[in-house]
């Protein structure tokens, strides 16, 4: 069973019930669960859609698009059944937050599910959860069948005329399933390959029929918005980036976990304070803010650093899925940004020549740069190599591939410098095996 | 769609909102490069090779994705545009093997091109490239992974284009690769559409890989000898030691009716050509009874000596002659001319697969009627009834499922079986026996919601096939002509079947379907004898009864076709033209050795009525044109062959032959005609264009637009469209059972042409393997 | 009995259980060909890999080709179509568990199994694989094996885990999802 571990700075929102048996839907209940979905319906789909929008809450997986928002542009009208589409296809390197709200709060998931289906009119709910989590999807199907029980859902939700029917869904091993396009691809049975868009999702999308998809982690937040108060849940957070968020930090740090903060709470803290700094006292060499695919960020640039999607911006990296990635001095940063990549040559989905060509090629020079056979010109070669990448793929995977390489050679320049003249990786711990990709 | 006006490159250009970006940009002259959009099918967006800058969009766009509306404004040529291409094909490089000097598609390839004009010409790849071994799929595709720069264009032909979906594609990212359907193998109709839209040279073809250069060949344009569809296919020729040689066949000029399409006999099926048993010098029967090789103009003189001697001592009822379906409508022409006008009876016919004669009596006097092609590619709703055009019409089942799949045109599929069209189809009928005669009654009774769909049809297209004779295409027919907007097509079996009924291979019917005993019918011809002739049957009845003292048969084989005892022409003086020894041949008294229709010119006449022309390709050392034996034979039996093939300057008199009668003698009523066309006289009398001038102005039906004629484009022409004054042959005559004997071809059969194909049959065995290995699962 | 099972060769696939799943698996969703990667998971858990047969049974099953079951199940690297340990451990090396020591795990673990990347035990117990991050990044080193996730895990844990799985593998009642 992962390990819970808790700050004070937490702000404990959507983790709240994490830890207290919630899983049960007794327990749930008894910790004022449904008691959202219950106050949609009163209201209608219009005031949850302007609640959501008040509350300021931002795509959780890492686009950062208002949720609000996106369920406004599903048409009122519509020929095909609508669908709401849960993305726990939690697969970001660095992310692990899905996996804690799937452990302790399958039913904060349900409940947003549902409270979704109501503001944009669906029927129908999926909750796609990747393959590897098995024992995450059985916990979330037992809860979905409780829900059932107690008739939350089915033809008359709650004894209203409202019908709404879930559905869990498993994946089996593809990162690039958690692009929503194609998730509803491999939700279909297909191969896990985006489509082209327009038309987007919300007008085309699952089965043809108009589709919201929402991250995990913005479905479970949606109950505890409704329940608080858009505005009350805006309040907490920065200026347009509403409330808190799970914030995963692995890596170097003495105490990793995932914590719930305020967005906008600083990353040195974060790191210092919150997961109790560098391990061993070590200094701090660079940190991944929102997993593996946002570039990374040098020490320098974290001491104010506010963790909110405008600011992190800002500072040239993403917020992205909130996978903080702590990195030692000790560490290669030749070899991390060969791990990076080897991950993107394994998960691109080979449709578009610039991300399958272009991933591959960077892992294979990477891989030879690290064992010392690079040259000067390969470090060229491969910023050049990134840069034409970048913003010309099918989908974002090819950005995510980019970004984090362009970032690893500006910043770390030297480090690669260090690699050349067939000299064997420079950082290499005695007696620790070296990554060679095969 | 109404049109909008857009910027692209400073040039305002208008098109329909919606359109495709590269499309409306392609039609402007405007080259977008593309590798994985190819027009009809499924868009992609996976290259990257189109993007193009909008304004005010961040990033590039993909033109092939990208539908044009009102006031937008693109650059397609720029200084960033090219470098996104060029990376784009840097990366290609990364993996794809710099083989070009042995690769089939160097000098015809995409990706070279590509590069060609982008300059991604320094490498920067010194990674080790994925390599896997060739595979060979069938004995027609070869797929080489390497080169394959995953376009997904074969993925999309084989699916969406020939609805087999027999390509996938395994794993992902740099392992993502294209499959065959069964393990190693493809189990599919072999058409070979995916090799042609492969734009490198990842997919090749069993019989043109590593034989020559592009740059090597010459490419002629003409049609496909096989089935009565009339595809349009290049020939890539190339000289060899006896007349050049044939090593490929493809749609490079894609403006036939075909598109893009061409099924596994057009495209590999033409190896007949150089088929050893090819017969290269003329046999003659010598006194011990045994064929023995001969020159020509000993061979001509037997030939044309015997069927003289025959005539003139027995006369012209005497002698029989059997035309082909796959010689040019010059050729057939000319062969029922020199059987009426010099041996001197009506006793011509042909293999008759389908019964075109009771359809143009069905239709005469109603012209417009008949669809082409064309109009059944683009027809709104169409009926199908029986037949399998899948297997036995490739082209005219890839129409009706692009109509469908691009135009959603509407397909009722009438049959006794399950065809695979009938996947297409929007309604289906299941036709018992005997209900083929009743189609007509059960259609306007509109009972079922079968024929509830079809009446409710303003406009459509009515095909059908030699299951329909007589009587049923009568009533059918009857039908469609009561209500408006119904068109009809009746399917035959070969390349130039319908041309050998349109002229007048039949011992009762005339060129366009006039009757032998028609007032004044073809009166100019010298001589023509006024009853109708003996049909095949009835020579060869007349043949076993000994009464048939000679028989021309140009490729024909009516002891394979008829299972005759060769024992039948012991009394009969058999004179044979042909390109292999045929079981009739074997059993001939002259053997004359005849050019493919790959190795001559003329025209041909598909089973919709669009006639084509056809031009030379390959030449083969010692055969000649069907058109030139009948000249010589003519000629051989001292007759003026002016009579026969109008050439020459002929000299026309001065009131242009108006106030003469037509036997006068003296206007030349061709040359008028010529004059008055403004036409040449032909100078040679092997030159067909003397027939086919011939044909234009005496056929009725087949007044030709020689402007689309002559420029490679199909020309539709209709059977008997005036009433004939004088009524018709009785349909009792015409449908007579026996006349009729269908081949029903299939994808990998050819009549007796396709015994010779050895690329045919090695694709036939492959598929009944994968058949066997089916059923056995 | 449902009439799907009926036909030949279905029966010996798949056990009744995993049949009768499957039967209701195909109506659960709006669209058939939804169950597909379900069932081919499922499929796998229980036979061990992909066979031809499961291959053929499942394209029946849903009504496509053989070749678009393999189309998608070669897309996602759970599938498999050789067989593998019945213990399949599965080391993340991704970045916060390399940060964490996951080589040093994967290696220990080839030195208790004396086996490399892909390779399976001599008696069928074990296989061993890096893979890519499993959602555990915040208890690096982890490892699954099969569906079960180990945390923080340490070099000198490794031969625990391993005699963990080699006891359960001997216990007289199996679970039956060992096979996963």
């Amino acid at each position: 069973m992962p390990k819970l571990v808790s700050h004070p700075d937490e702000v404990k929102i959507i983790s709240r019930r994490f830890g207290m048996g919630a899983t049960n839907i007794d327990r749930y209940i008894e910790l004022d669960g449904y008691e959202a979905v219950r106050k949609c319906l009163a209201n209608g789909p219009e005031w949850i859609v302007e609640e959501m929008k008040t509350s300021g809450l931002r795509g959780r997986g890492g686009a950062g698009f208002s949720t609000g928002m996106k369920w406004s542009f599903v048409p009122k009208q519509s020929a095909k059944p609508k669908y709401i589409l849960v993305n726990g296809d939690e697969s970001e390197p660095g992310t692990c937050k899905d996996h804690l709200i799937f452990l302790h709060d399958p039913h904060a998931v349900i409940e947003g599910t549902i409270i979704a289906g109501l503001a944009v009119g669906s029927k129908m709910g999926f909750i796609y959860l990747r393959g590897e989590y098995r024992y995450l999807i059985e916990i979330m199907e037992r809860a979905v069948a409780d829900a059932y029980d107690r008739g939350f859902l089915g033809k008359h939700i709650f004894g209203t005329e409202n019908e709404f029917q879930i559905i869990t869904q498993t994946g089996a091993g593809a990162y690039e399933v958690g692009e929503e396009s194609a998730l509803m691809e491999s939700l279909e049975g297909k191969r896990g390959v985006p489509r082209i868009k327009p038309p987007f999702p919300a007008v085309v999308g699952l089965y043809g029929g108009p589709t919201v998809i929402n991250n995990a982690e913005t479905i479970a937040t949606v109950p505890h918005a409704i329940q608080m108060g858009g505005a009350a849940y805006s309040a907490v957070g920065t200026p347009r980036n509403g409330g808190t968020r799970l914030f995963s930090i692995s890596g170097h740090v003495e105490r990793p976990g995932v914590y719930e903060l305020p967005m906008g709470y600083n990353l040195k803290k974060m790191i210092y304070d919150v997961a109790g700094g560098v391990r061993g006292g070590r200094k701090l060499k660079a940190v991944v803010p929102g997993g593996s695919s946002t570039p990374v960020l040098l020490p320098e640039e974290i001491e104010t650093l506010g963790m909110d999607f405008d600011q992190v911006g800002k500072a040239g990296s993403m917020l992205g899925s909130g996978g903080v990635v702590v990195i030692d001095d000790q560490t290669c940063m030749v070899e991390f940004a060969l791990r990076t990549i080897s991950f993107y040559a394994h998960e691109s989905c080979g449709w578009c020549i610039p991300c399958r060509e272009g991933t591959d090629w960077l892992k294979k020079s990477l891989t030879r740069f690290h064992a010392g056979f690079g040259t000067r010109s390969d470090i060229d070669n491969i910023q050049y190599l990134a840069e034409n990448m970048l913003g010309r793929t099918f989908c974002p995977l090819g950005d995510a591939a980019a970004m984090p390489t362009i970032a690893f050679i500006k910043k770390f320049r030297k480090e690669f410098e260090d690699h050349l003249n067939g000299r064997p990786c420079p950082y290499a711990k005695e007696g620790v095996p070296q990554l060679t990709v095969v | 769609m109404p049109d909008v006006t857009f910027t692209v490159d400073g040039k305002k250009l208008i098109a329909p909102a919606g359109t495709l970006l590269i499309d409306a940009c392609r039609k402007a002259g405007i080259e977008i490069p593309a590798f994985c959009y190819y027009p009809g099918l499924s868009l992609q967006a996976a290259c990257r090779m189109c993007v193009v800058r909008q304004e005010k969009v961040p990033k590039l766009q993909t033109a092939c994705t990208t539908t044009v509306a009102e006031g937008q404004v693109f650059t397609t040529e720029s200084p960033e545009i090219a470098q996104a291409r060029k990376a784009t094909i840097e990366l290609l490089l990364g993996n794809h093997p710099l083989d070009c000097p042995v690769c089939d598609a160097g000098g015809e390839c995409e990706l070279q091109d590509m590069t060609f004009k982008y300059g991604a010409g320094e490498s920067q790849f010194v990674e080790v490239k994925h390599h896997r071994d060739e595979q060979q799929w069938s004995p027609a595709v070869f797929y080489d992974r390497p080169r394959c720069i995953l376009c997904y264009r074969c993925v999309r032909m084989c699916g969406e284009g020939m609805d087999v979906w027999a390509l996938g594609i395994h794993n992902r990212g740099a392992d993502s690769v294209i499959v065959p359907n069964d393990a190693h193998q493809l189990d599919c109709e072999q058409c070979g559409m995916c090799i042609d839209v492969c734009p490198v040279g990842a997919l090749t073809s069993g019989s043109y890989r590593y034989k020559t250069r592009p740059w090597e060949m010459n490419h002629v344009s003409t049609v496909c000898t096989h089935c009565a569809d009339g595809c349009k296919v290049t020939l890539g020729v190339r000289q060899s030691n006896d007349g050049s040689e044939i090593v490929r066949a493809d749609n490079r000029d894609k403006s036939g009716i075909n598109g893009d399409f061409l099924c596994a006999k057009g495209r590999f099926g033409f190896d007949f050509v150089d088929s050893p048993e090819r017969l290269q010098q003329p046999l003659v029967r010598n006194a011990q009874g045994k064929l023995e090789p001969a020159i020509w103009d000993h061979a001509i003189r037997v030939a044309a000596g015997k069927l003289k001697e025959i005539r003139d001592e027995r006369g012209g009822s005497a002698i029989g002659v059997i035309g082909s379906n796959r010689t040019t409508n010059e050729e057939n022409y000319l062969l029922q001319k020199f059987a009426r006008t010099i041996l001197g009876a009506n006793n011509i016919d042909h293999e008759r697969t389908t019964d075109y004669a009771s359809f143009a009596r069905a239709l005469s006097g109603h012209p417009g009627k008949t669809a082409s092609l064309r109009d059944i590619a683009q027809a709104c709703a169409v009926l199908l009834v029986g037949g399998d055009p899948t297997d036995e019409h490739p082209l005219l089942a890839w129409l009706l499922r692009t109509d469908v799949r691009l135009n959603r045109a509407r397909l009722y599929v009438a049959n006794s079986q399950s065809i695979k069209l009938a996947r297409q189809a929007k309604a289906t009928l299941e036709l018992r026996p005997g209900d083929l005669s009743r189609l007509a009654a059960t259609l306007e009774a509109g009972q079922t919601d079968f024929s509830k769909a079809i009446l409710a049809e303003e406009s459509l297209v009515v095909i059908f096939g030699e299951e329909f004779r007589g009587e049923a295409i009568e009533n059918l027919i009857a039908w469609g002509l009561k209500r408006d907007n119904v068109r009809f097509a009746y399917l035959g079996d070969h390349s130039n079947s319908r041309g050998a009924a349109d002229m007048g291979l039949f011992p009762d019917l005339l060129p366009g379907y006039v009757p032998v005993t028609a007032p004044g019918a073809f009166a100019e011809y010298p001589t023509l004898p006024a009853a109708s002739g003996n049909s095949l049957p009835q020579m060869l009845d007349a043949a076993a009864a000994g009464d048939l003292g000679a028989l021309v048969v140009v490729g024909a084989n009516p002891v394979s076709h008829a299972k005759l005892d060769p024992a039948v022409f012991q009394h009969t003086f058999l004179i044979v033209q042909d390109l292999f020894l045929t079981e009739t041949a074997a059993v001939a008294d002259v053997v004359l050795p005849a050019a493919s229709l790959y190795e001559k010119s003329g025209t041909i006449t598909n089973t919709f009525g669009d006639i084509q022309i056809v031009r030379k390709a390959a030449d083969r050392a010692g055969v000649k044109t069907d058109f030139e034996i009948l000249v010589r034979l003519a000629e051989g039996m001292g007759v003026d062959v002016g009579a026969l093939v109008p050439f020459g300057k002929r000299g026309t008199t001065g009131d242009l032959g108006q106030s003469r009668g037509a036997q006068s003698g003296e206007a030349d009523r061709h040359s008028v005609w010529l004059e008055a066309n403004g036409l040449e006289p032909r100078l040679s009398p092997f030159d067909p264009l003397a027939v086919l001038d011939e044909i234009e102005r005496l056929v009725p039906g087949y007044k030709l637009d020689r402007i689309n004629l002559f420029a490679g484009n199909d020309v539709h022409t209709e059977p008997a469209s005036p009433k004939l004054e004088s009524g018709f042959v009785p349909l009792s005559t015409l449908a007579a059972p026996d006349l009729v004997v269908p081949a029903h071809d299939t994808l990998f059969t050819s009549g007796t042409l396709g015994r010779y194909s050895i690329a045919l049959k090695q694709l036939e065995q492959h598929q009944k393997k994968e058949l066997a290995e089916f059923a056995a699962d | 009995m449902s009439p799907q099972n009926a036909q030949p060769g279905a029966a010996t696939v798949f056990s009744p259980e995993l049949a009768a799943r499957f039967d209701a698996l195909v109506e659960k969703y709006p669209v058939k060909r939804s169950a597909l990667i379900p069932m081919l998971l499922y499929a796998q858990d229980e036979v061990g890999f992909l066979s031809d047969a499961v291959v053929a049974e499942i394209a029946r099953r849903i009504g496509i080709t053989q070749l678009e079951v393999r189309n998608v199940a070669t897309y996602y690297s759970m599938l498999r179509f050789k067989p593998a340990g019945r213990y399949k451990i599965q080391v993340c090396t991704n970045i916060s568990c390399m940060l964490r020591g996951a080589y040093e795990v994967y290696e220990r673990f080839r030195e208790e199994l004396g086996v490399g990347p892909e390779g399976v035990t001599a008696d069928g117990l074990f296989s061993l694989e890096e893979v890519e991050c499993i959602g555990a990044c915040c208890w690096a080193p982890a490892i699954q094996v099969n569906y079960d996730f180990h945390d923080e895990l340490k070099p000198d844990l490794v031969p625990g885990v391993i005699g963990a799985y080699r006891k359960r593998a001997h216990e007289p009642v199996q679970n039956k999802e060992d096979n996963a």
